[in-house]
């Protein structure tokens, strides 16, 4: 027997969550499609931590203001100005309304995590991470009546005219297809589908390892593609960071996150070194370097670290490559050990005073004469033991989507799809053109799921 | 203590440490972000201050089918096994206790067999009311020995955690913190107040946090009653049995009430839990010390209903009999673990203080 639904959700992270709640709460009968099965449902929500927030005034765990315009202007300064304005600004407006609905839908947050406290005024962390986040989403919505299918795999929306008129979509090796009223895509980007990476970046995505859930590979969005639902955002943008070179292909998730950078030296697979790793404050950096060890021969780059700085950042899920001298480091890491010798020994010579050295701080501890040269914190590599890891890049969102406008709603070019939304990672790329911003991906999610759900209900009803 | 557990404790601990996602649920998390590296000692001390609530374990991220394999409610949980075992004292003991629910019902029974049989040696020397089937100086002398030497053999196992755990001189601060935590459990309320997840996923809930303090405050209730019955027969000449309205009575019908609710909550919560979040080879053993307290408490209640009729000496039997393996078995049975995590949020108070 088939259901009749009003609305399918096809996603099962936050922003599709948040839209079936709201979507329920106006009295409609909804279904998630989610692709993952239950252990893993959720996609990088999952492996998310905190939300960013305006606000004027504490709220929650946030502590003093985070303005509208400060909020934009950090976001300026990632995306180098390329951004959608008004979709930004509604997405930074509304935030500061969606706290205290999170709450009410059975999210927990707590103060800013030890390690962190740079983010205690902007970002509100979930208490147990965002899997916490979803559990409890799918709690609230199974309570309004809104079912779950796990494994529900969606392969083709049926696009007439202006109108979705089908979904179909396997589960336990069926195929079914629904004619749900209106329909929500909340299903990510397609970092998880290799071969795609391949054909935007070319052959060195094969060496890219993806932060987050395997199962976001863009089926649904390669076929709104192809039937000429308009996308934005370019196929090479995607949060990408560089990541502990050890972790696994897919789902290694938050604990594969590298904080040494700005107290190390970092060289490619020749032992040479291509970036001023202490040109900022890691959180302002930790997103390029992603796209830094890509551009490098066989997308793999060495932190080389001494003993004088292994407790300066926060401790990773595998422990170092540890050796007392540099050219044993250099036979553990497969790096020519005499070239390695070398690169220390300019970097080295190249470093003067170092009395001023503060590892929180921009300190000005620079060398002169080196090229490229570390503008802070450089301290001479000299302290046995020495340490080592590896650098990947890891993908954790990529940016070509739907484009919708402010009410989350998708076109073609010959206007509006009357009964089509999208939220979260899949338009994300109208807001983010290049870059990131620490906690916004779960802030376009609440936002703009929200807003998808209230519109596809108004429009099922 | 075995290296095995102890270096899965580890392992999952590292990576917990990389993450910090659930730093808000309760107490384990801000002493394991202080460590870099884990010894045996900060292990041990994090096992014992886990109180299995769960909710880190339906947080994660990296919980089976993930690689990383995280269940760290179970890796502490077997750690904190096997330090109670290592640190009992005599130690094989424990090993027979702990986890066999067997080895506690054989014990009970025991416990049962001592008093029919004491009731048919001594039992006809002149005494009213329970006196009558066993006479007061033959209780003294089978529970006089059975209080005291537990108590000797749980000082020998915390003077051991102590040094375990590079334990400082105990200041009264340190005492006063862990009661309050103790007295709240306020680790099994969750970070945020809602409560722990245990019987049912990722639901969070207060029962098993308010049966657990039904049983804790309805235990120290029963004991005030028999202390206060105590001294009421040695300072003041008042031999029991006493009214309805006396100390002894109004502090332990509602102590037993509250232990019999409490335990039989407990139990019916542990056969909904899922038992690979705990030590699952100790499940046998921490119900049967379920059950244990359940019949102490109900066994308490029926004597006092029914002391006037001819079934009174088997219930005296009976109640007497579990109260007397109850006592003996406290160092060896899941009772130890009060113990422990008084001392663990004692040694816990040290370190925040430090910090």
């Amino acid at each position: 027997m088939t259901t009749h639904y009003d609305i399918a959700v096809i996603g099962g992270g936050n922003a599709a969550l948040c839209a079936a709640i709201t979507a329920a709460k106006q009295g409609a009968k909804v279904v998630i499609l989610e692709t993952a099965p239950k252990a893993y449902r959720g996609g990088n929500s999952r492996h998310t931590r905190n939300f960013r927030c305006m606000h004027s005034g504490p709220l929650g765990p946030l502590v003093d203001d985070y303005s509208e315009e400060e909020y934009f202007e950090d976001l300026l300064k990632v995306t180098d100005g390329k951004t959608d304005e008004k979709l930004a600004r509604l997405a930074i407006r509304t935030s500061d309304e969606c706290l205290p609905w999170m709450q009410e839908h059975g999210v927990r947050f707590q103060p800013s995590l030890s390690g962190t406290l740079s983010l205690a005024r902007t970002n509100a962390f979930f208490m147990g991470g965002g899997k916490s986040l979803v559990n409890a989403y799918y709690r609230t919505a199974e309570k309004l009546g809104v079912k779950a299918h796990y494994e529900a795999n969606v392969t083709h929306l049926e696009l007439d005219g202006d109108r979705i008129v089908h979904i179909d979509y396997t589960k336990n090796g069926k195929t079914e297809r629904i004619t749900p009223k209106a329909v929500i895509v909340a299903s990510g980007g397609f970092q998880a589908d290799v071969d795609w990476l391949t054909r935007a970046w070319g052959p060195p995505a094969q060496n890219f390892l993806i932060r987050g859930t395997p199962y976001n590979r863009g089926v649904v969005l390669a076929d709104l593609l192809e039937q000429q639902v308009q996308s934005v955002g370019d196929p090479t943008q995607c949060h990408a960071v560089a990541i502990d070179g050890r972790a696994p292909k897919f789902d290694g998730g938050i604990v594969t996150r590298l904080d040494c950078v700005p107290f190390s030296i970092v060289v490619n697979k020749n032992a040479e070194r291509f970036y001023d790793e202490g040109e900022d404050v890691w959180p302002k950096r930790y997103a390029i370097w992603g796209r830094l060890v890509a551009n490098q021969p066989d997308q793999v780059g060495y932190v080389i670290i001494d003993a004088k700085s292994l407790n300066l950042f926060m401790p990773s899920v595998f422990p170092p490559i540890k050796a007392d001298t540099l050219e044993e480091l250099a036979t553990r890491m497969g790096l020519p050990s005499e070239k390695l010798r070398g690169t220390v020994d300019a970097f080295n010579a190249a470093c003067s005073d170092t009395s001023r050295f503060h590892p929180t701080e921009l300190d000005g501890v620079a060398t002169s004469g080196l090229t490229p040269p570390k503008t802070n914190w450089a301290r001479p590599i000299t302290e046995p033991p020495f340490y080592g890891y590896s650098l990947r890049t890891g993908v954790t969102f990529t940016y070509l989507g739907l484009q919708v406008d402010e009410n989350a709603q998708c076109s073609t070019t010959d206007g509006l799809i009357q009964n089509l939304w999208a939220a979260g990672e899949t338009m994300a790329g109208s807001i983010l053109g290049q870059g990131y911003l620490a906690g916004f991906g779960m802030t376009i999610g609440t936002v703009f799921g929200r807003i998808a759900g209230r519109e596809a209900a108004a429009y099922a009803n | 203590m075995q290296t095995d557990l102890l270096q899965e404790a580890r392992r999952q601990s590292e990576i917990c440490n990389a993450c910090r996602y659930c730093e808000g649920y309760c107490s384990v998390f801000p002493a394991l972000h202080e460590e870099r590296f884990f010894t045996d000692a900060n292990l041990t001390q994090l096992a014992n201050l886990c109180h299995n609530c769960r909710g880190c374990y339906y947080a994660c991220q990296y919980t089976a089918p993930h690689e990383f394999d995280l269940n760290l409610p179970k890796a502490l949980a077997e750690v904190r096994q096997d330090s109670w075992e290592s640190f009992a004292w005599p130690a094989p003991l424990a090993r027979w206790f702990q986890k066999s629910g067997v080895m506690i019902a054989l014990a009970t029974i025991l416990g049962f067999a001592v008093h029919f049989l004491a009731f048919r040696a001594l039992g006809s020397s002149g005494g009213e009311g329970f006196y009558a089937v066993l006479p007061h100086s033959a209780m003294v002398a089978i529970f006089l020995p059975a209080f005291l030497f537990p108590l000797l053999s749980i000082a020998v196992s915390l003077r051991r955690y102590w040094q375990a755990t590079d334990g400082a001189r105990v200041t009264v601060t340190n005492v006063v913190d862990a009661f309050s935590s103790a007295a709240k459990m306020k680790n099994l309320a969750g970070g945020h107040g809602d409560g722990c997840n245990f019987e049912d996923e990722d639901r969070f809930s207060h029962t098993r946090r308010l049966s657990h303090q039904a049983v804790m405050y309805g235990f120290l209730l029963c004991f005030a009653s028999t202390s206060v019955g105590t001294l009421m027969h040695y300072l003041l000449d008042l031999p029991a049995p006493y009214s309805l309205w006396s100390l002894p009575k109004l502090l332990g019908i509602p102590g037993g009430i509250l232990m019999v609710a409490g335990t039989v909550v407990l139990a019916t919560l542990k056969l909904k839990a899922d038992k690979n979040l705990g030590a699952p080879s100790a499940w046998g053993g921490e119900m049967a010390f379920v059950l244990l307290l359940f019949l102490v408490a109900f066994s308490g209640l029926l004597l006092y209903a029914f002391g006037n009729t001819a079934v009174m000496p088997a219930m005296l039997a009976i109640h007497l009999g579990s109260v007397l393996s109850f006592f003996l078995l406290t160092p060896y049975t899941k009772m130890a673990h009060g113990f422990y995590r008084l001392a663990a949020l004692v040694r816990d108070a040290q370190r925040k203080a430090a910090g």
